[in-house]
């Protein structure tokens, strides 16, 4: 299998806060992968060394290497720009901007500089329907984001991330605030997802790790416990703390 | 000791808020009305489209409605870019140290000084040492000066109040800083800068001394920016102080209130509509 991510002794504090303790993984092409672990175990905090959002963050100090296609994410001369185009993210409240359905879907589009009406709108039926959400709001693509529900606009969320042609999507505990219903429409978006792009699926939910992941990896006070395929990690868990984890007895 | 009863509390409360509310409307009431009884009977389309005679007792007041849009307008002009620019600066490209802290007491005392020493200021600088007379130009540049505090300040406001995460989730999708400033920040802070720029407008409108000082006062109907020329404000003021015509006076200050709520009612309609679209 294809490595597409690959972290490499990745250590990462703020101020004099370890959060990151020499995290080794490779995330494979074409799979989801989990991560999971109680609060404070590091594991969103990783996703925003991916996408480089840690820049937006003050007083982080960051060594090991992040690479993607064998690319180092971190050096001086990869722009955070360009990598976002390459690296789409959902975050764990769906946040609309205050637009249309339409122009949400459009506005990466729109920055990689597609203006034309027919391809704009090709973009967003296609994305719409990837995230399962064309059938609700194709009669009122003109109104604003805001009206939708809560699982509607984080399905839009992963539409507007759809809509960059990413290569990577992070999801950051994107269905922490939704319904069964709502996250059953995610997970079979993300099942579906996964033949056309690497997916990392950061949750609290281990029930849905086990579900829709292909790898799954625990992570506890900054450190990678352990890393395998799902199956193995939820069957046989090699280490107590995952057991301990998985079968709700902590996090 | 009896307790009152919390429900009568709550209708005292509501009726002294009331009374409040209804003695602040009514003063502006009051004051509307004296000055729509007082000037109605003078408004005309003559005194509105035609010159001043004899030193404005008789004819109309057009030059000084000119004067006024020319000042007001081109004051704006001037001061929007320039005070939404240092905003932008302000919270967008510096993080907070003893320079931005510089800047803003700069600001904040600025928007203290009473317009006579911006008059004076005016008076002293553009038309005295740069030589541009009493003109427009002198006047435009005066007034910029003194409506540049409320604009930055409330920008400035306007934008620290868009929240971080529609920020965050515009770089997530590969935009820019400046991307991000143009299409998400500004945007959701434009009803917070429209309000400063009413206020800069109604500021530019109904100033006396500083326009007095610098764009002088003349009667004729200012056709180039180095023309002198008086608004509608200083018109009024020097008809009244002058004792002129208390008659052209009050039907000035008619046409000067009636076009300060027009503008108000269409900033807000315009801003009305562009909000409303979207959330």
């Amino acid at each position: 299998m294809n490595t597409k991510i690959a972290i490499d002794r990745l250590r990462l504090s703020f101020g004099k806060n370890q959060i990151l303790k020499n995290i080794t993984i490779n995330v494979y092409k074409n799979t989801i992968t989990g991560f999971m672990g109680p609060s404070g175990s590091g594991k969103s905090t990783i996703i925003s060394v991916i996408n480089r959002m840690i820049d937006f963050e003050d007083n982080v100090e960051i060594h090991g290497k992040v690479s993607i296609d064998g690319i180092n994410i971190l050096d001086e001369s990869c722009s955070p720009v360009i990598l976002r185009r390459r690296v789409g993210t959902v975050f764990a409240v769906p946040i609309p901007l205050p637009r249309s359905i339409f122009e949400n879907i459009a506005y990466g589009p729109r920055l990689q500089g597609i203006s034309g009406r027919t391809e704009l709108h090709r973009i967003v039926e296609g994305s719409l329907k990837k995230a399962y959400l064309w059938d609700e709001v194709k009669d009122r693509l003109s109104t604003s984001a805001l009206k939708l529900s809560g699982g509607q606009q984080q399905r839009l969320c992963l539409a507007r991330t759809l809509a960059l042609k990413p290569e990577i999507i992070l999801l950051d505990e994107p269905c922490s605030g939704l319904d069964p219903i709502s996250t059953a429409k995610i997970e079979d978006a993300l099942n579906q997802l996964k033949s056309e792009y690497t997916i990392v699926l950061v949750s609290n939910n281990t029930k849905q790790i086990a579900r829709i992941t292909d790898f799954a990896a625990f992570f506890y006070m900054g450190t990678l416990i352990e890393y395998n395929t799902t199956d193995k990690v939820f069957t046989t868990p090699m280490e107590k703390q995952t057991e301990d984890y998985i079968q709700g007895k902590f996090g | 000791m009896r307790r009152i009863n919390p429900r009568f509390i709550d209708k005292i409360v509501q009726i002294v808020f009331n009374m409040q509310a209804f003695f602040t409307v009514s003063i502006l009431i009051v004051i509307v009305a004296i000055i729509f009884i007082k000037g109605f009977p003078y408004v005309n389309p003559e005194f509105i489209f035609a010159s001043p005679e004899d030193m404005g007792r008789h004819g109309g007041i057009f030059p000084s409605i000119a004067g006024t849009i020319q000042l007001a307008l081109l004051s704006i002009l001037f001061a929007t870019p320039l005070g939404v620019g240092t905003a932008i600066f302000l919270t967008e490209y510096t993080r907070e140290s003893t320079f931005t802290k510089l800047i803003r007491f700069g600001v904040e005392s600025l928007a203290g000084i009473p317009s006579i020493l911006y008059g004076l200021f005016g008076f002293i600088f553009f038309v005295i040492k740069l030589k541009m007379g009493w003109s427009l130009l002198a006047g435009v540049l005066t007034i910029t000066i003194m409506i540049l505090p409320t604009i930055i300040r409330t920008s400035e406001e306007a934008i620290r109040s868009v929240p971080r995460q529609l920020r965050i989730v515009s770089y997530s999708l590969s935009a820019t800083k400046w991307e991000t400033i143009k299409k998400v920040v500004l945007p959701a802070a434009a009803p917070g800068i429209l309000t400063g720029i009413m206020l800069s407008i109604g500021r530019a409108v109904g100033e006396t001394a500083a326009v007095i000082f610098t764009m002088g006062s003349s009667l004729r109907l200012p056709l180039s920016i180095m023309d002198s020329g008086r608004t509608m404000a200083v018109h009024f003021y020097i008809l009244a102080r002058e004792g002129i015509s208390m008659e052209k006076a009050y039907g000035t200050a008619l046409v000067l209130v009636l076009s300060i709520l027009s503008i108000n009612v269409l900033a807000y309609y315009v801003m009305h509509r562009a909000i409303s679209k979207y959330s």
